[in-house]
């Protein structure tokens, strides 16, 4: 299934990832990129494996209360959390991602941020923002630079920059060194997941004037 | 049920056991021998099968076991990435019932026992002490049809005691660094240069458990 993705995560996010210290935007990329790439994911498995290590090696514990093992016992009995209502398979969202979506694709409530362009941003905490983008195809998204790191990844269509072609599940890394415009394919309107640690600053005089409506 | 165990169980000889397991017959094939830790590989392994007993027939002697080797080390990992004891054994309880609570969800062909709980453990502590959710990816669930076969059990207890050892000969200050990003306190930008980890082999043997997983979903 993800013999196709070329464009992959790198082992500093999914260390990152398995050892809890990514922000959550990032988390969420993580996990919607691991959802559709089974090469990641093993990557990913491999650093929990490491974490594993850690805990099981430390070099001193700590002793738990007197009565712990009944109170734990006790909880138990109060039986398991409610379980989440498991999600459909959805052809364009995995399911971390209509976790946040709050249903499948047609649930997205977009907002249109000039040229057809359209986003969504997505509730998260801390530091760094995520947002699916829709951009029509065959259209260009202005020529942007980062302050941060801004990582993008293809859910439906694909896009082309001065770098490559992405296409589904392919995640282009840009640095604040990365002055790019993302132009969609012709074939089909392109949907993305996007997140960012930083504002974006836009490099034209006109695209800036959309800055208040990106919320960036 | 439950409220009647108390700790004196933990002292309490353990439910009989099978006379031979299948993958206890197989010792370590080309892992080195480590200084004198050659009955905690034997020991990892036999959590699997403490965590089916839990499964299988809920178990509370294997869960005791569990309990008295997992729940300090939660605890104290708990405390390491910030948490105050009071709240560290809270979780730490919390994450011993999850690992009861989600036993069935264990897969044993990608994971040691040491590595699910860390997981669990870790989810915890974004959980309650950086209060942020988490998000995981796609479920591959895997029904009694793709239950793992032993041999690939065994395979990843192999390689997992690879990994410990390779783990064990990196340098002192790397070995410290790692675990510093493990409670948390190095930043994703920080651990940008502690990647260079010997992590290929096991990864090619999780990547072949998530391929059966895969063909058997199909
Ligand atoms: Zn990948």
């Amino acid at each position: 299934m993800s013999n196709k993705i070329k464009h992959h995560l790198t082992d500093d996010l999914l260390m990152a990832y398995a050892a809890g210290s990514l922000p959550e935007a990032f988390d969420l990329m993580v996990a919607t990129h691991l959802s559709l790439c089974d090469d990641c994911r093993a990557r990913a498995e491999s650093f929990d494996a490491v974490g594993g290590h850690v805990l099981e090696e430390q070099g001193d514990v700590v002793a738990m209360n007197e009565k712990s093992l009944a109170e734990t016992m006790a909880l138990i009995a109060k039986g398991a959390p409610i379980a989440k209502p498991k999600r459909a398979q959805c052809s364009v969202l995995p399911t971390p991602l209509q976790d946040y979506v709050g249903g499948d694709v047609n649930d997205i409530r977009w907002r249109p941020i000039g040229m057809g362009v359209k986003q969504a941003i997505l509730p998260t905490s801390g530091d760094a923002m995520a947002r699916l983008l829709f951009i029509p195809a065959g259209t260009a998204v202005p020529d942007h630079s980062h302050k941060g790191m801004e990582l993008t990844m293809v859910l439906q269509g694909a896009f082309s920059d001065e770098v490559d072609h992405f296409a589904r599940g392919d995640v282009e890394i840009a640095d604040q060194d990365l002055h790019h415009t993302p132009t969609a394919d012709i074939t089909e309107d392109c949907i993305c997941l996007a997140v960012t640690d930083a504002p974006l600053k836009f490099n034209k005089l006109m695209p800036r004037l959309f800055q208040p409506f990106l919320r960036i | 049920m439950f409220t009647e165990i108390d700790t004196a169980t933990l002292d309490e000889p353990v439910a009989i056991r099978p006379a031979q397991k299948p993958w206890r017959a197989k010792k370590r094939i080309r892992g080195k021998p480590v200084n004198g830790a050659g009955d905690s590989c034997d020991a990892r392994a036999e959590w699997v099968d403490h965590v089916r007993r839990i499964r299988d027939a809920q178990d509370q002697a294997a869960f005791a076991e569990l309990f008295q080797h997992f729940a300090p080390r939660i605890k104290a990992f708990l405390i390491k990435s910030g948490s105050d004891p009071a709240l560290a054994e809270e979780c730490a309880q919390e994450v011993m019932a999850t690992l009861w609570h989600k036993a069935h969800l264990f897969d044993p062909a990608r994971a040691t026992v040491a590595t699910w709980v860390f997981t669990i453990a870790r989810n915890k502590r974004i959980d309650v002490l950086r209060k942020q959710r988490r998000p995981e990816p796609e479920d591959l669930g895997w029904g009694p049809e793709a239950e793992p076969e032993q041999d690939d059990v065994i395979a990843l207890q192999q390689e997992t005691a690879q990994l410990r050892d390779a783990l064990s000969a990196l340098p002192e200050a790397q070995r410290q660094l790692i675990e510093k990003a493990y409670f948390g306190d190095l930043s994703h930008r920080e651990i940008a240069s502690q990647t260079g980890l010997p992590l290929g082999t096991i990864k090619s043997r999780i990547r072949l458990a998530l391929d059966r997983l895969r063909h058997a979903m199909n």
